[in-house]
């Protein structure tokens, strides 16, 4: 289970203290599938970025199955279990597809064991094992391997950052199904930031970040018709009915 | 042989033993032992130390290997390798040069290769250098390659040279004649105070001749490197041109890649950018469970693959 006791974040913008994340507790159960959501800027992915250790807070402490992680690194967190997917994926010249899944795994993966991978991410594993994780792929591309990464290893706790951006439709339908079968799989918790309807259906509990708080967190019955109300409030745009 | 020996042969030549095929090993300044076959032919200079190495027209799928070794402190060994390779052949040529120096004088090599590579031929030209020993004496390399390429013949060069060389600089000039292709990737690591310097000047003399020139490099602690390639179009013609590096510590690089057009209808681009390891590519790496060293080194290592 992951724990965050009076987790905060706060960053010096010339010379003044920015909230970030503000006073977050919060426990992800284990073997659930959490979705969290919210607008843009209410720091979803620095929460991510929070429990990988990409950031330390500015006070408060994390729990990962009671050892506090607060001031462990990146690489230990990892070897803990714990795994994150970049909203926006890094470049590599010279690495290989096949490469980056094999040092995800942490040892060489088999060729088919690679492909069952990229085809779960609705990628023609043939076309991409060889290719080299650099610019010369599109966005949607780089983001499905970087999804495949996660796959590659077994984790305690999973986070994926938006993972449906740059995603065309088909791909998008199998990653729902892999998700799917994720959520009852290999990973004990995953967690999916994500702003799309068909994730947020998967979810186990739904959580709201927004101004950097969570506005609210429940099971998808309660959080969902939320949602759609404030939409309608605030757009006039019409939501679903009876979701 | 012996191990130091077979232990730099395998480091650039990739040897395990005798090679198949056509030979030459050069070790501290004198040939040391050389096959011919019936296509391909190495014949000593008279007139200057070196080889000439002749390949008959249409001989395929052959290959020769011209490993030099330095083993012995305070070696100056200059030679001169001449390659013909007649029209329609196709061969892999695997030079490169190893110096274990563990005395304190300076042990050096330049070799000179001119290569004249016949209508329609193909060689794919493959050097390492490598350096090792635990002396003081300073390890010293100074090719100098000079290649002229007859109509439509294609030639890829790969250079690399990863570990061990005090001091390196590196001169390279190429003539291409009507639809000829010339490929070079030079691919490099320096540390420590060592410095590499590389000057190249490609001439596309011919109509459709193509170049393209990739060099990607890291540099280390102190260390330094200058690159300098030109290519110049002299007629309707395409080429790139590339320098990638990534800065490490307190070394210098500087890029300069110049294109030249003689001609309205050359096509000629050249890149060059030099830069850190960029932290994110590192945390990702971290977040696969690796330290930052390892993640380090893998991003290296897959930089000059
Ligand atoms: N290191 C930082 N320095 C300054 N501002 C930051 C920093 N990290 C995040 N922010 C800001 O914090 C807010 C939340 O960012 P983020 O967590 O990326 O939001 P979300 O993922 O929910 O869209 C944004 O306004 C962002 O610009
Ligand atoms: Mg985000």
């Amino acid at each position: 289970m992951l724990k965050l006791e009076n987790v905060s974040f706060t960053v010096d913008v010339d010379g003044s203290d920015l909230g970030i994340i503000d006073n977050i507790t919060l426990e992800i159960p284990d073997n659930a599938f959490t979705v969290i959501t919210g607008p843009n800027g209410g720091g979803k992915s620095t929460l991510a970025r929070l429990i990988m250790g990409i950031e330390k807070p500015t006070s408060g402490k994390i729990y990962y199955n009671d050892i506090d992680i607060t001031d462990m690194s990146v690489t230990e967190r990892a070897k803990l279990g714990i795994g994150y997917a970049f909203q926006q994926p890094p470049r590599f010249k010279g690495l290989t597809v096949r490469r980056l899944l094999s040092l995800a795994a942490g040892s060489e993966l088999p060729v088919d064991e690679c492909c069952g991978y990229l085809t779960s991410v609705g990628l023609c594993s043939k076309d991409y094992l060889n290719r080299e994780m650099d610019n010369s792929l599109s966005g949607g591309e780089a983001k499905r391997i970087e999804i495949a990464t996660l796959m590659a290893r077994k984790l305690g706790v999973a986070i994926f950052d938006e993972p449906e951006a740059g995603i065309d439709l088909w791909s998008f339908s199998m990653l729902v199904e892999s998700f799917k079968a994720m959520s009852s799989g290999s990973h004990n918790s995953v967690i999916v930031i994500s702003h799309q309807e068909r994730i947020m259906q998967l979810a186990d509990v739904m959580i709201v970040i927004a101004d950097g708080k969570i506005r609210s967190i429940g099971s998808k019955d309660e959080i969902f018709p939320q949602l759609m109300g404030e939409f309608n409030e605030n757009c006039g745009f019409r939501g679903k009915e009876g979701k | 042989m012996d191990k130091i020996d077979s232990g730099l042969l395998e480091s650039v030549a990739d040897l395990h033993e005798i090679p198949a095929g056509a030979y030459n090993i050069r070790k501290n300044g004198e040939g040391f032992s050389r096959r011919s076959t019936a296509n391909i032919e190495i014949v000593a200079k008279t007139d200057k130390p070196g080889i000439d190495i002749i390949v008959a027209p249409g001989t395929k799928n052959e290959s020769v290997h011209i490993p030099v070794i330095i083993t012995e402190s305070g070696i100056d060994d200059l030679v001169y390798n001449d390659f013909y390779i007649g029209d329609d052949a196709d061969v892999l040529i695997v030079a490169g040069c190893g110096i274990h120096n563990s005395g304190d004088e300076k042990s050096q090599h330049d070799g000179i290769h001119s290569f004249h590579i016949g209508k329609n031929a193909r060689i794919k030209y493959v050097e390492k250098h490598y350096g090792e020993g635990d002396g003081k004496g300073e390890r010293i390399l100074n090719p100098v390659t000079v290649v002229e390429q007859d109509e439509n013949s294609v030639c890829e060069m790969e250079m690399v040279q990863i570990k061990g060389v005090d001091s390196t600089v590196r001169d390279t000039k190429a003539h291409l004649a009507a639809g000829a292709k010339l490929i070079v990737t030079e691919r490099l690591l320096t540390h420590g105070k060592q410095y590499a310097r590389s000057d190249m000047d490609v001439y596309l003399d011919g109509e459709d001749a193509s170049a393209q020139i990739i060099s990607r490099s890291v540099a280390k602690d102190n260390s330094k490197q200058i690159f300098h390639p030109n290519a110049i179009g002299n007629a309707r013609c395409r080429a790139h041109v590339q320098c990638d590096s990534i800065i490490m510590d307190d070394a210098t690089v500087s890029s300069i890649p110049a294109i030249t057009a003689n001609s309205a209808d050359a096509q000629i681009v050249h890149e060059a950018a030099i830069g850190r390891i960029n932290n994110d590519q590192l945390i990702k790496l971290m977040t696969f469970g690796m330290n930052e060293e390892e993640a380090e080194e893998v991003i290296i290592s897959g930089f000059l693959k």
